[in-house]
């Protein structure tokens, strides 16, 4: 896999962000059927997924590694509140430790190496350079703490869930490109808590079936599932502390600019068993499409332009795409002429 | 259970007469890291008979070249204990799940207490070594009828010093345990029913959260009467015999039915009645639950009727 160059523009400033068509075909189309509904649209993380898809590996890396780890250094320098660790989460932090440059080792072996002597491990990072001894357990022997180093070093964000008491608490993660959502804010929340807001959900009954399900995760059972919004601009940090930065965008949409401005933003979300401290390592790797390039894929132009016109309007309200939903339909409908009246 | 460990038997100590340690270690690759309190399912395969029983890890959670296990033979049962103390071998091989945890210390606590029941010491077990080495506040309370069934007071003696208090055929007054103590301590119990209903009640006399009461039910699956299941679905009988359950029996005529703890706790079995009478012994289900009598744990819950039609 090829590297794009660092670029610290590519979610922020001059937006120069891209994918390649390799990109745009591994990209994790979210939409099985015409009709979109909050589901529980999990499956097994079985691996190794399809070969060179976004679900070959444990945790994907691809392309944008650079830019993005680039962006998360910006944004942790800008709000260091974005990495948090509770004290009773130092386990955890070692597992998650563990667990990332296992896999990243393991699956991309051209960029990292992982081994061990003894009590001292060695890591290497050849994309950024970093080249790390130390002793598993032992913060000393860091530049900074457990969580933190690995953290920075990761494509995607993350939390780390503690389970007390039949249910999960956000305690822990690294958070640089939420879509609308505040780690600061979530922190401590039970599993309830933070989905307050997910309309028709709670009605539903969702929630209390998925906490049994995420609960009962085993250690070696991973699962996933692909969650998805829109926004505009390909920003990846739209947390609400930000929202003075990125909440105008909305306004801005025009027929003209839709193809270049408008994104669609998918993440794939992991669910995986952390074996010492059974904590939860809840993934979120964030994937960016501009129009654009979606519709370079005519089943995905004309099922997109389907979901987006049929789309309930609480869950326009909650997605943010009441100012702009109905441009981009129309914008879309061009790829979908079965929806059109006949002439 | 598609997601199997094979494992060897590496060594097997007789603690005392009822109950032996199991020490496996890995046969292909390395055995995966666990987490204080989990437990694994072992898979024995007897004469014609499968029986997969789940049972603590004792060893040490920083240490995952071997998985221990204890086991006390229980006299009642044809069952896996009977299985387990009579047939197995060192070198002998076996298969047991990968480990699962639905007992967790709370990392949040700042002193923990912990009141184990004879056998139910097991999970205390690796608790304590996970305890220490977080240097955490913590206390071991063990209960047991005799010698016997409290075979483990020496090991604990020399492991905790004055932290473990012992309680041979009397039972502590839980109410002057739990008193006086500060607002982040926790309790755990694993033990006999009767042991459990007791430390909930007391604490919550004493203004406990529910939060900080915590507890696992190790009892193992108790025999019964045999009956049939009947699987509405594909229109077949599977005879469940008296000592055999339900779960076990329904495996055993090739069904895949979600399940974790096999002692009725988790609620991962649970599986929909069509008719018939149940006779529950889950910990799972709520009483408004119960009482429908449309869902059924089959690990640990029978049949009072000679036919229980499920829709499988
Ligand atoms: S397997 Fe856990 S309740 Fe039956």
């Amino acid at each position: 896999m090829q590297l794009a160059p660092r670029d610290t523009q590519a979610f922020r400033g001059q937006f120069t962000y891209r994918n390649s068509p390799e990109a745009v075909s591994r990209f994790p189309f979210p939409f099985p059927e015409d009709d979109y509904m909050y589901s529980v649209n999990t499956e097994p993380h079985t691996l190794p997924g399809p070969k060179g898809s976004v679900y070959e590996h444990m945790l994907d890396i691809d392309e944008h590694y650079l830019c993005e780890t680039a962006e998360r250094a910006m944004v942790l320098e800008e709000d260091p509140a974005r990495c948090l660790a509770m004290p009773h989460m130092e386990q955890a932090c070692w597992d998650l430790l563990e667990f990332v440059m296992t896999h990243y080792a393991q699956d991309y072996p051209e960029h990292f190496s992982f081994t061990r002597q003894g009590d001292q491990y060695e890591w290497i990072n050849r994309p950024l350079g970093i080249h790390q001894t130390f002793v598993m357990g032992d913060a000393s022997t860091l530049p900074m703490p457990p969580m933190e180093f690995i953290g920075r070093q990761m494509q995607g964000d993350f939390a780390l869930l503690d389970q007390r008491d039949a249910d999960l608490f956000m305690d822990a993660g690294v958070i640089t490109s939420p879509a609308d959502w505040s780690l600061a804010f979530d922190a401590g929340m039970s599993f309830k808590q933070w989905h307050g807001p997910v309309p028709l959900a709670h009605e539903m009954g969702i929630f209390d079936r998925v906490l049994k399900y995420l609960c009962a995760i085993k250690v070696g059972s991973p699962i996933r599932r692909l969650n998805w919004t829109m926004t505009i601009h390909p920003r990846m940090d739209s947390s609400p502390e930000t929202y003075h930065q990125w909440g105008a965008d909305r306004t801005t949409i025009t027929p003209e600019n839709v193809g270049r401005d408008v994104f669609l933003r998918v993440e794939l979300q992991t669910l995986v068993r952390m074996p010492r401290s059974h904590a939860l390592f809840f993934g979120i790797r964030t994937y960016l499409i501009s129009m654009d390039d979606l519709t370079t894929n005519k089943a995905w132009a004309k099922r997109l332009h389907r979901v987006l016109a049929n789309l309930p309007e609480a869950l326009v309200d909650y997605k943010g795409m009441t100012r702009y939903r109905d441009t981009v339909v129309e914008w879309l409908s061009e790829y979908d002429h079965e929806l059109q009246p006949q002439t | 259970m598609s997601d199997l460990i094979p494992v060897r038997v590496a060594e097997i100590e007789q603690i005392s007469s009822i109950i032996k340690q199991f020490t496996f270690v890995a046969d292909e690759k390395p055995l995966p890291p666990f987490s204080a309190g989990s437990h694994v399912v072992v898979q024995m395969e007897g004469e014609g008979k499968r029986f997969r029983n789940a049972y603590s890890l004792i060893s040490n959670p920083a240490d995952s070249s071997h998985y221990r296990i204890a086991v006390r033979l229980q006299e009642r049962s044809r069952g896996g204990s009977q299985f387990m103390h009579g047939e197995f071998r060192p070198g002998d091989r076996l298969f047991i799940s990968p480990p699962a945890n639905m007992f967790l210390p709370d990392w949040q606590a700042r002193h923990h207490i912990l009141i184990a029941g004879g056998i139910g010491i097991t999970p205390f077990l690796s608790y304590g070594y996970e305890l220490e080495q977080r240097q955490a506040s913590f206390e071991v309370h063990y209960v047991y009828r005799n010698a016997e069934t409290g075979a483990f007071r020496e090991a604990l003696t020399e492991r905790f010093g004055n932290r473990l208090y012992c309680y041979s055929g009397e039972r502590p007054d839980f109410y002057t345990l739990l008193g006086h103590q500060p607002l982040g301590t926790h309790v755990y119990v694993c033990g006999p029913e009767a042991m459990i209903q007791d430390v909930k009640a007391t604490a919550s006399a004493l203004g406990w959260s529910p939060q900080r009461v915590h507890y696992e039910a190790f009892t193992a699956p108790q025999p019964g009467k045999p009956f049939v299941a009947r699987l509405s679905r594909s229109q077949q009988d599977v005879a469940v015999a008296g000592d055999t359950p339900l779960l076990d029996a329904l495996e055993a005529h090739g069904l895949e039915i979600p399940n974790m703890c096999r002692g009725g706790v988790c609620g991962q079995c649970k599986t929909s009645v069509v008719d018939g009478d149940i006779e529950h012994r889950d910990a799972f289900l709520d009483d408004q639950e119960k009482a429908s009598q449309r869902c059924i744990m089959p690990c640990v819950s029978r049949s009072s009727s000679d036919y229980l039609v499920l829709d499988l």
